[in-house]
């Protein structure tokens, strides 16, 4: 424990080692949320963005809080994280079980607790908890030793929580726990092989049933030259190989073109891929690249399973285990309709074109064509009004957060810190794959909100701890000794 | 300390950039390659309405409405805006209870609608009544996906003048191929003034762009309505018809088969189109429309024929006002031309010897007029009768043809058959050529024979007479949005090439026609009618009752032309009628009710129609015998 004689001294520290790169990222967000909420939910009635009855205004009032709460972070002890995250984690699970017996249903989740006209929701704060915990447990675990004891441990603190929000019907978030794989991954726990096989199949799975196959297809093989190109700066073999690939696939299109299309196009860009591949492996025999063959490898048995599961879902399931699946994937988040609020979202965020329609000019999600626009889709309203400039400028601060996190993180003396702040870079990560692209079709729909974005105390709240925590503790690394 | 694990630092990182390029690269795809998003987009939210102007309305010669609209209102739907699955089983009902529909015809429809397109929008149902809508509007916002229209339908107060003003319907797909200011669905006129002054009527349709939110609610013009048109209404007509005349004429004619045309000589100006029978023009009107177009189509009396325009008969007796005019001017008469009423030539009833022109009108005699026409034909100018017989029927021809016979006029009255007036070539080919003469061709003298006229023609004949020797083509429109109509075809003045003197002859006798010979029954008290009696023999029936008359004899006002199927003589039946007709034109009043409702009492349908029948039964054996 820090002495109270130094109390003064350490407050003007931590105005200068604060990390205001995180801070000014994070009031981007913020405020580029709220003016989207604003946007999304416009009308000519309510045209103050303070007017407290909308949700822009109430947003407005939860950002003021989280204003407070970021004040009560930063005059918190940084020990007081690491100390009390067991206390933490009881606590929550103790509200998640609590919530089971007396919340209130929302969309057919039991997730809510109603305090008047006010509605928490303990699974957002189940992140916070879960991030303080498996930095605290991981940080004294080694994965050399006592590997299933570690594991059961680890697993068990993951799944508890995972399992009580699944009771509350709200899978989405409980796979929201899956994300600490990076976390483990960075730590030991997790192979660098299994990470990548892992993620690739659970990728192409749901590629392969929600995305068309040519985009799959092409996406594939732009990723290995990506990966061939990265791996040894061999400039020449590369040229040849990309050239060769470009080459044949425009040979095989107009072949195919010209034979009145007989073949779908997906097909065509695979051969072209195939024969790519075979001339890279016998350039690879002549002069030793390394790698390679790995790569060419994984790119076609990455394209034998899409095609497989492609195969087996349309050819081999009997129609409801079809729908079981879709169902399960979120690709149909009501029986009725067949992806529609997907579809509507391409469609709003399609039309904004280049430069977008510009601030409250989007028709689309202003006049309710897009569902939940000011929650889990209000991707949407930046994609309609501010086109894919907005857009990637939005992505473009997710990435920078994120990476700023993880430089954050690697600076840590103290490995609870680092690997919080993993932990808080994974969250954010999956809430921003999950929730991005399944707004342009990319990802199920799983009802996660985008951090800082979407519409919501609860969200914004948990987000603003979880990352705030995380500068606290970068604030104070200096008074730890290494 | 050297963490042992660091490195995955890069993994992470470079995992995060693949998704943020792979985003990135799907929404360039979605936001700049990708059109047919954008398009959607429009689909979603844009709703491309359809103004249409309210069609003009029609007005008689003294502004009595003769056609004025009533609101109904289409339901349309726009299927892929409906919520997924189907309505509730309750919703459904409601909906179909508040159309009147079964829910059957619903998922017809809908089915109909959705096969069609997902995303336009097609109608459902159509024409629903004021009423229904009222209730319907009110409970609209339940059903996400419907919406509607509102058009106009024809209505007629007064119920009468049904073939002069016609019908609309909706357009056919040959005429929107043709004509792409119509779409599927759009109303066009198909007869009468609906269809001669249709771009008139109808106006130019506007089309509003709309914004809809995902329940349909508007929310507004879109771009502030800058690709918008409107719509510009059409111009009201006023007719030449006076309606009260108009309708009185049908109630004369009621059961009997026939026709009355009235025209202001001075004009041109139709007063009145009747033809009997007739129907309710209301019948025709929207939805009505298809249930009742089969049942008048079937009917035996014909209601759909307008026999003013369409009915080609013999003139009968009338025709001699035409043969002693060209006699006269062609000199082969004169004034005091006598002829003894030999019936050896042709039958005649008994009547005093004619010894003038004006006599041979007065007693309607017709080995008179054989004569005259013996003398028109055969003029002497060849050896050959059949030359000499071609010479003369020539210069009749080139003559009687100036009186508008023998073709349609070239006017605002749609559908208007020409008529018959035998040519050389149409003899030549029934005989062969210089294989006729005079004593084949007679009983063209006395109107019968091959001369076919329709009413309309009968009644600008007279309208010719009353001006003593032109006319203006008979046309049913004055005015077109208060502005005098311009249509030169109505201003111009075809004139007769008879000299006016010999029309005065010829009106001295039509006079004591009515005075003293075959129309007794055609005199008005204070107004002198001058009028020509005929009673056409037709093979298959009795004789058609025909008169044409105008009236007052000096500055004449009206010319009318009466036609009664199988009534017999031109004097007991046409002459009363035409005389009721003319009173109440220039009176306003009946002065003689015993008249009016010794004509009202007269049913002569059962017996044309048994004509009809006959003809009908007879046509078919000769078509199946050949
Ligand atoms: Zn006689």
């Amino acid at each position: 424990m820090i002495k109270s004689a130094t109390d003064s001294t350490r407050k003007v520290n931590l105005l200068i080692s604060v990390d205001w790169t995180t801070i000014i990222l994070y009031f981007l967000l913020v405020i580029i949320g709220w003016v989207n909420i604003y946007a999304a939910v416009y009308n000519n009635e309510y045209q103050s963005i303070f007017d407290i009855s909308q949700k822009y205004g109430k947003q407005m009032l939860w950002i003021g809080a989280a204003l407070f709460i970021i004040l009560l972070i930063f005059i918190t002890d940084s020990n007081f994280f690491s100390f009390f995250a067991i206390f933490v984690y009881i606590i929550t699970i103790g509200l998640l079980i609590a919530v089971l017996l007396f919340g209130k249903e929302v969309n057919g989740a039991r997730a809510w607790f109603e305090i008047g006209s006010f509605r928490l929701q303990p699974a957002e704060f189940a992140k916070l908890a879960a991030c303080l915990t498996i930095a605290k447990l991981l940080s004294f675990l080694n994965p050399k030793t006592h590997i299933i004891r570690n594991w059961v441990l680890i697993l068990g603190m993951i799944g508890i929580p995972a399992a009580l929000i699944i009771l509350q019907n709200d899978t989405g978030t409980a796979l929201v726990y899956g994300a600490f794989v990076f976390v483990l991954f960075r730590e030991g726990w997790v192979s660098t092989k299994f990470l990548f096989f892992g993620v690739l199949v659970i990728v192409l799975f749901i590629a392969t049933l929600i995305t068309d196959p040519l985009f799959l297809v092409i996406s594939l093989i732009v990723l290995s030259l990506i990966i061939f190109g990265a791996m040894r700066r061999r400039l020449k073999e590369f040229s040849i190989v990309t050239g060769i690939f470009i080459v044949s696939g425009v040979l095989f299109y107009a072949i195919n073109y010209a034979l009145k299309k007989p073949f779908e196009l997906h097909y065509v860009f695979a051969a072209s891929a195939l024969l790519a591949s075979i001339v890279c492996v016998i350039i690879n025999i002549q002069i030793k690249i390394a790698n390679a063959i790995t790569i060419i490898a994984m790119l076609i048995a990455s394209l034998s399973f899409t095609f497989t599961v492609d195969y087996i879902f349309d050819k081999v399931l009997s129609e409801h285990q079809r729908l079981r699946i879709s169902v399960l994937l979120g690709m149909e988040t009501d029986l009725k309709g067949a992806g529609y609020n997907v579809h509507q979202s391409k469609i709003a965020i399609g039309s904004g074109g280049f430069l977008g329609k510009g601030f409250l000019k989007g028709t689309q999600t202003k006049y309710d064509f897009v569902p939940e626009q000011s929650t889990d889709f209000i991707f949407c309203t930046i994609g309609e009004e501010w086109g894919f400039l907005g857009s990637t400028i939005v992505i473009g601060l997710f990435v920078a957060l994120l990476l700023r996190i993880i430089f954050l993180a690697e600076r840590q003396r103290s490995h609870f810190s680092r690997i919080y702040g993993y932990a808080v870079a994974s969250i954010i990560f999956f809430h921003l794959t999950i929730n991005i692209g399944m707004t342009i079709g990319l990802a199920p729909v799983i009802g996660i909100p985008l951090p800082f974005f979407s519409y919501g105390g609860s969200s914004l709240w948990a987000f603003t701890m979880l990352l705030f925590i995380f500068i606290r503790l970068d604030a104070s690394r200096l008074e730890l000794l290494a | 300390m050297k963490n042992p694990y660091s490195d995955r630092k890069l993994s992470i990182a470079v995992i995060i950039l693949i998704i943020a390029v792979i985003f990135i690269i799907r929404l360039f795809y979605l936001q700049v390659i990708d059109k047919s998003l954008k398009l959607s987009a429009n689909n979603n939210v844009l709703r491309y309405v359809t103004i249409y102007p309210a069609r003009a309305f029609i007005f008689d010669r003294n502004g009595e409405m003769m056609v004025e609209n009533q609101a109904v209102y289409d339901l349309l739907v726009i299927p892929l805006q409906m919520p997924r699955g189907k309505y509730p089983g309750i919703d459904t009902l409601e909906l179909t209870s508040m159309l009147g529909v079964s829910v059957e015809e619903f998922r017809d429809a809908l089915g109909k609608a959705k096969k069609y397109s997902q995303y336009k929008p097609s109608v459902l149902f159509k024409q629903i009544s004021s009423m229904r809508y009222a209730t319907l509007q009110e409970k609209l916002f339940k059903y996400p996906g419907l919406f509607t229209q509102a058009r106009t339908l024809r209505t007629y107060p007064r119920k009468s003048a049904a073939h002069v003003l016609g019908y609309i319907g909706e357009v056919d797909e040959a005429k929107t191929k043709k004509n792409p200011y119509y779409k599927s669905g759009d109303y066009i006129g198909i007869s009468g003034l609906e269809l001669s002054y249709e771009e008139v009527l109808r106006g130019k349709k506007g089309v509003q762009i709309q914004m809809v939110d995902v329940h349909n609610r508007p929310k507004g013009s879109f771009q502030d309505g800058k690709y918008d048109t409107t719509a510009v209404v059409g111009h009201n007509l006023k007719t030449s018809i006076d309606l009260d005349i108009q309708e009185y004429g049908e109630k004369l004619m009621e059961n009997k088969v026939g026709s009355i045309v009235a025209i202001e000589p001075a004009t041109g100006e139709i007063l009145c189109m009747v033809t009997s029978p007739s129907y309710d023009p209301n019948l025709l009107v929207g939805s009505e429309r298809s249930k009742n177009y089969p049942v008048l189509a079937k009917d035996i009396s014909k209601p759909l024929l307008n026999r003013a325009l369409q009915a080609k008969y013999p003139p009968g007796s009338i025709f001699k006002v035409i043969q002693a005019l060209i006699g006269l001017q062609l000199g082969v008469i004169h004034e005091n031309t006598g002829f003894p009423c030999d019936k050896g030539l042709v039958n005649c009833h008994n009547h005093p010897t004619c010894t003038s022109v004006k006599q041979s009108i007065q007693h309607s005699c017709n080995p008179y007029f054989y004569k005259v026409f013996q003398r028109i034909i055969q003029q002497g100018k060849s050896r050959s009768i059949f030359t000499d017989s071609r010479i003369g029927f020539q210069a009749w021809y080139d003559l009687v043809t100036q009186f508008g016979l023998g073709k349609s006029f070239d006017s605002d009255i749609k559908y208007m058959k020409g008529g018959r007036i035998p040519t050389i070539n149409f003899y030549d080919k029934w005989y062969g050529k210089g294989r006729w003469a005079f004593q084949t061709i007679y009983s063209l003298s006395i109107g019968q024979g091959e001369v076919e006229i329709v009413p309309m023609q009968m009644a600008n004949f007279a309208a010719i007479v009353a001006n003593k020797g032109f006319y203006y083509t008979p046309h049913l429109v004055k005015e077109i949005g208060e502005e005098k109509i311009k249509d030169p075809r109505f201003y111009k003045k075809n004139i007769v090439p008879v000299n006016a003197n010999y029309f005065d002859m010829i009106i001295e006798g039509m006079s004591n026609v009515v005075s003293a010979g075959t129309a007794r029954l055609a005199q008005i008290k204070d107004i002198e009618v001058c009028g020509k009696t005929g009673t056409a023999q037709n093979p298959r029936g009795e004789d058609h009752s025909v008169f044409v008359a105008f009236a007052p004899k000096e500055n004449p006002k009206i010319a009318i032309a009466v036609y009664v199927e199988n009534a017999g003589f031109g004097g007991v039946w046409a002459a009363p009628i035409a005389s009721l007709i003319i009173e109440k034109y220039l009176t306003r009043k009946i002065s003689d009710p015993n008249k009016e409702l010794r004509i009202l009492e007269f049913n002569n349908l059962e017996k044309s129609l048994s004509f009809d029948k006959k003809r009908d039964r007879l046509n078919k054996k000769s078509q199946s015998a050949d």
